[in-house]
C-alpha cells in the first residue's frame, strides 16, 4: 500500500505514493467510467467463455453448441444451395452446350479452375502444362486421344488404363526389348528411324533398317509416317511433342520397355456436373480441338 | 504553447476525492448554461448546415441513365462502386478516397495552426450532435439551474417525466442519425420503405443499431469524455499550434486582479463564472490553454454580455494569439487596473502573423496533394486494358515446333459504352495473334466485345511459327482500337520462349 502520498510543488497534483530511488508518480487520476467500462469488457469475457467454445479442453463447446467447423459446413451447405440450380443445369446439358451458352461457360470456367487444381493439377500442372514422363500436357495442341470435348469427357469420366471402367482408354505397346521382340541393334535401328521421321537421325543406315522393321512392328499402331493413331492412343511420332522425352535415350527407353501411362477415372470420383465443368475448361486450356 | 496551467479540477485544494487519492476520479457533471451572442449564432448556423447536409444528401438524385441507381451520393456495396454526382468510383481508384482524406487531415492542420481548434469547436460531430442533444435537454429540463436542482431533488414524477421525455427525443435524434447513416450505402426511398417493413438486411438494421446507438451514447452520455478522454486530436494537435495561432484565450493582463464590479483596484474580470458556466466541457478558460478546451468560444459571448451590462470593453476572453498576449501583458505590467490599462495593452498587440513557415508548408503541402488529385481526376481513364500473361505454363510448345503464348486480356470499360473495340498486336513479324471463341475480321484484328460498366475478359494467344528467331523474352503491345480505328487504349506484355 502506498503510504507517502504528498503533493507535488510544481504540478500542485498529489503522487500515487509510489516512489522507486527518489522517482515518484503523480495521481492523475482515470475517469471511473473507464475502469468500469474494463469491468465490463471482464464480465463479456466471462458471457462470452460460457456460451462459446474458448475452453481448450475437448467437449467444451460452451452452451449455444456453436462450433467452427460445423459453421464452416453450414456455410459450405449454403454455398452449394445457391449453386445447385446451376449445377443441376450443367448435370444435364452436353459438355458442347456449356461452351455455348455465356452463362453456363462463364461458370464452368470458374469451377473447372478449381476442380482442376484440386484433382488434376498433380499431374498434369496448374495450367495443364503437363509434365515430362508421361503426363501430357493439355494446353499444346497434341492430343493422344483426341482434344474434342467428347473425346476430353470421355476420358476424363472412363480413365486411362486404370481398369476402373470398361469403357476406359485402353491399349498397351509391346515391349520390344524386354519381351525378345527385337533385338538391341534392332531397337538402334528402330530408334534412328524415329529420328528421322523428326529429320533427327544421325546414322542414316542405321535408320534405313530401321524403316523396314518399323513397317512391319510399329506401323500399323502409329501409322506409315508416324502420323499416330487416336484411335489407340498411339501417339505421333513425327512431331515436335514428346510425352517421355524427344532424344534418342528416351526413344530406345520407350520402344525396349514400352509406356504405358495410367488416368484413373473420374467418373465414379466427381459429379457429372464437375466433370463437365472441367471439360469445358481443359479444353479452353490452348488445345481444345 | 505558451504557458500551460494547471486546470481547477485538477488542483488538489479543489476537488474533494483528491484528499483520498483515489486513481480513479468521478465524473464532474456538466451543466452549460444557455448563450446568446455572434459565437452563438455561427454555431448554430455551423450546426444547421452539417446537420442538413448529414441528414438530406441521400435524398438528392442524380440521373445516370436507365439501370443505374439516381442517388446523388451513394456507396454501392454490393456492385463495388463509389457515385459521387456525376464521378463514379471503381475498388481499385479508391486511392481518390485516400486522397479526400489527405487532403482533409491537411486542411486540419493548416486550419489549426491558423485559427486553432476551429475543428473541435464548430464542426466535429462530437460537437454538432452533442450540442443538438443538450439543445433539446435545455428544452426539457430547463437551463442550468432547473437541471441541478431537478438531478439533485427528489426522483419524483415530474423528474421521471422530464428524464423520460428527454431520452425519448435523444433516442429518436439517434435513430434519425443511424437511418440517415445507412441511406448512404443504400437508394434513399427504398431503403427507407424497406427499413419500416422489416425487408432490410441483418447488415442494415446492425449498422442503423450501430450508428444509433453511439450516437445517443456519445451524445447524450459521454459528451466531454469523448473529447477528453478517448479523442486523439486534442493530444497531438498541440503540435500544429504555436504563439501565433488564434485560440480562445482570456486576457488576464486586463481581467486579473478579480474582484466585484464596484471594487476599487481591481481588473475588468468581476468572477461572475458566465465563462465557466456556458463551457460544454467543464473548464475555466481563465486557466489559460488547456487540452479540455475544445475552442468553442461560447465563454467569449458570456463573457461579452456580462462587460456590455458593465459597460466595460468586449473581448475580455477573445480569439487571441498568445504572442499578442505576452505583448499586452508586458504592455499593460506596469500599469494599475483601469481603462489606460486597458488600452495600453490592446495598443501592443500586432496583425497576427499567418503567413509562418509552418502554415506555409501546411498549405504547400495541401496544394500538392490538391494538384496530383486533380491532375489524377482529369487523366483518370474510363477504358483500360489489363493483360495477364499466362505463368503455367510459360509457354506451350506446339507439335509443328512453334511456341505459343496465353494472355487474359481484360477490357475494363467504365463507361456505358458498349460499341465493340478492334484488338491489334504490335510485335516482331511472324507473330500471330489469335483471340479464342472470336473470329479474326482482318489480318490479326478481332472485334471484341466489351460490357457497359463492367470487366470483359478474353483468352488470347500468340503464336511463334516453328523456327521463328526470337529471344527468351520479347516485347509485345496489345491495342485496342475504336471504332474510327483510333488507339483507344493499350498494354505492353512480353512474348516468352525457350533458350534459343
Amino acid at each position: 500500500m502506498p503510504t507517502k502520498i504528498e503533493k507535488d510543488s510544481l504540478s500542485g497534483q498529489n503522487t500515487t505514493g509510489h516512489e522507486w530511488d527518489g522517482l515518484k508518480e503523480l495521481n492523475t487520476p482515470l475517469p471511473k467510467w473507464w475502469l468500469w467500462t474494463f469491468y465490463a469488457c471482464i464480465a463479456f469475457s466471462a458471457v462470452w467463455v460460457v456460451i462459446y467454445p474458448a475452453l481448450p479442453i475437448p467437449g467444451a463447446t460452451g452452451t449455444s453448441g456453436w462450433i467452427a467447423r460445423e459453421a464452416v459446413v453450414r456455410d459450405v451447405q449454403q454455398a452449394e444451395a445457391r449453386m445447385a440450380p446451376m449445377m443441376n443445369r450443367l448435370r444435364a446439358a452436353t459438355p458442347a452446350q456449356i461452351a455455348a451458352d455465356p452463362e453456363m461457360r462463364a461458370f464452368a470456367m470458374a469451377g473447372g479452375r478449381g476442380a482442376f487444381a484440386n484433382n488434376c493439377a498433380g499431374c498434369h500442372g496448374a495450367g495443364g502444362q503437363g509434365a515430362l514422363g508421361g503426363f501430357p500436357s493439355l494446353a499444346d495442341d497434341e492430343w493422344i486421344w483426341g482434344g474434342s470435348l467428347d473425346a476430353i469427357h470421355h476420358a476424363i469420366v472412363h480413365g486411362i488404363r486404370a481398369n476402373e471402367s470398361d469403357d476406359q482408354r485402353q491399349s498397351m505397346m509391346p515391349r520390344f526389348l524386354a519381351d525378345g521382340v527385337l533385338t538391341r541393334p534392332q531397337v538402334n535401328d528402330v530408334a534412328e528411324h524415329v529420328l528421322s521421321l523428326t529429320n533427327r537421325a544421325t546414322d542414316q543406315a542405321s535408320a534405313g533398317r530401321g524403316a523396314e522393321l518399323y513397317a512391319d512392328n510399329c506401323a500399323s499402331c502409329h501409322g506409315e509416317q508416324g502420323e499416330g493413331n487416336r484411335d489407340l492412343g498411339a501417339p505421333r511420332l513425327s512431331d515436335q511433342v514428346w510425352l517421355y522425352g524427344g532424344d534418342k535415350a528416351a526413344i530406345v527407353q520407350s520402344i525396349s520397355n514400352a509406356r504405358a501411362g495410367v488416368m484413373p477415372s473420374w467418373g465414379k470420383r466427381l459429379d457429372p456436373a464437375i466433370i463437365n465443368m472441367l471439360t469445358v475448361y481443359v479444353h479452353s486450356l490452348g488445345g481444345g480441338e | 504553447m505558451g504557458e500551460i496551467k494547471t486546470p481547477d479540477k485538477l488542483k488538489p485544494e479543489s476537488v474533494a476525492h483528491a484528499a483520498t487519492s483515489s486513481l480513479y476520479a468521478d465524473r464532474q457533471r456538466v451543466y452549460p448554461k444557455a448563450v446568446f451572442g455572434k459565437i452563438r449564432s455561427v454555431k448554430w448556423a455551423v450546426l444547421i448546415l452539417c446537420l442538413a447536409l448529414y441528414y438530406l444528401v441521400p435524398w438528392l438524385r442524380w440521373d445516370r441513365g436507365p439501370g443505374m441507381p439516381d442517388q446523388a451520393v451513394l456507396v454501392d456495396m454490393t456492385n463495388a462502386r463509389l457515385f459521387f454526382f456525376w464521378i463514379e468510383i471503381w475498388p481499385q481508384e479508391i486511392y481518390f478516397l485516400t486522397g479526400a482524406l489527405i487532403l482533409g487531415a491537411f486542411t486540419l492542420f493548416a486550419v489549426s495552426s491558423l485559427f486553432g481548434r476551429l475543428w473541435c469547436g464548430f464542426t466535429c460531430p462530437q460537437t454538432v450532435w452533442t450540442d443538438l442533444f443538450m439543445f433539446v435537454e435545455r428544452w426539457i429540463e430547463g437551463d442550468r439551474n432547473a437541471r441541478m436542482k431537478l438531478d439533485a431533488g427528489p426522483r419524483n414524477g415530474a423528474y421521471w417525466a422530464r428524464k423520460i421525455a428527454k431520452h425519448g427525443a435523444w433516442v429518436l435524434i439517434a435513430a434519425a442519425t443511424g437511418g440517415a447513416w445507412i441511406m448512404y450505402f443504400n437508394d434513399a426511398p427504398t431503403i427507407t420503405r424497406q427499413f419500416f417493413t422489416g425487408e432490410a438486411g441483418v447488415t442494415v438494421y446492425f449498422f442503423f443499431a450501430l450508428f444509433a446507438g453511439f450516437t445517443y451514447l456519445l451524445a447524450g452520455w459521454a459528451r466531454e469524455q469523448v473529447c477528453t478522454y478517448m479523442c486523439p486530436w486534442p493530444r497531438f494537435q498541440a503540435a500544429m499550434l504555436d504563439e501565433n495561432s488564434l485560440v480562445v484565450t482570456y486576457r488576464d493582463w486586463r481581467g486579473e486582479p478579480r474582484g466585484k464590479a464596484k471594487a476599487e483596484g481591481v481588473g475588468d474580470c468581476v468572477d461572475c463564472a458566465a465563462c465557466l458556466h456556458v463551457c460544454p466541457t467543464g473548464v475555466d478558460i481563465r486557466d489559460g490553454q488547456q487540452l479540455e478546451c475544445i475552442g468553442c468560444g461560447l465563454c467569449m459571448d458570456a463573457c461579452d454580455s456580462v462587460m456590455g451590462k458593465l459597460g466595460r470593453p468586449k473581448g475580455l476572453v477573445a480569439f487571441e494569439t498568445l504572442k499578442n498576449l505576452s505583448a499586452s501583458a508586458a504592455a499593460a505590467a506596469a500599469l494599475p487596473p483601469g481603462p489606460e490599462r486597458q488600452q495600453a495593452g490592446m495598443a501592443a498587440r500586432r496583425v497576427p502573423r499567418f503567413i509562418r513557415p509552418r502554415t506555409i508548408m501546411y498549405a504547400s503541402a495541401l496544394a500538392v496533394v490538391a494538384l496530383v488529385m486533380l491532375g489524377a481526376f482529369l487523366m483518370r481513364s474510363t477504358l483500360d486494358v489489363t493483360v495477364l500473361r499466362d505463368r503455367a505454363p510459360l509457354f506451350v510448345r506446339l507439335s509443328d515446333g512453334g511456341i505459343r503464348n496465353a494472355y487474359t486480356v481484360k477490357i475494363v470499360n467504365k463507361t456505358r459504352d458498349e460499341a465493340p473495340l478492334t484488338l491489334t498486336l504490335e510485335a516482331p513479324a511472324g507473330l500471330r495473334l489469335t483471340v479464342q471463341d472470336v473470329e479474326a475480321i482482318g489480318e490479326g484484328r478481332y472485334a471484341l466485345s466489351r460490357r457497359g460498366d463492367g470487366i470483359t475478359q478474353y483468352r488470347v494467344f500468340i503464336t511463334a511459327p516453328a523456327g521463328a528467331r526470337l529471344g527468351e523474352s520479347t516485347p509485345v503491345t496489345f491495342r485496342l482500337l475504336d471504332s474510327a480505328g483510333r488507339p483507344a487504349t493499350s498494354q505492353s506484355s512480353v512474348f516468352l520462349g525457350p533458350k534459343p
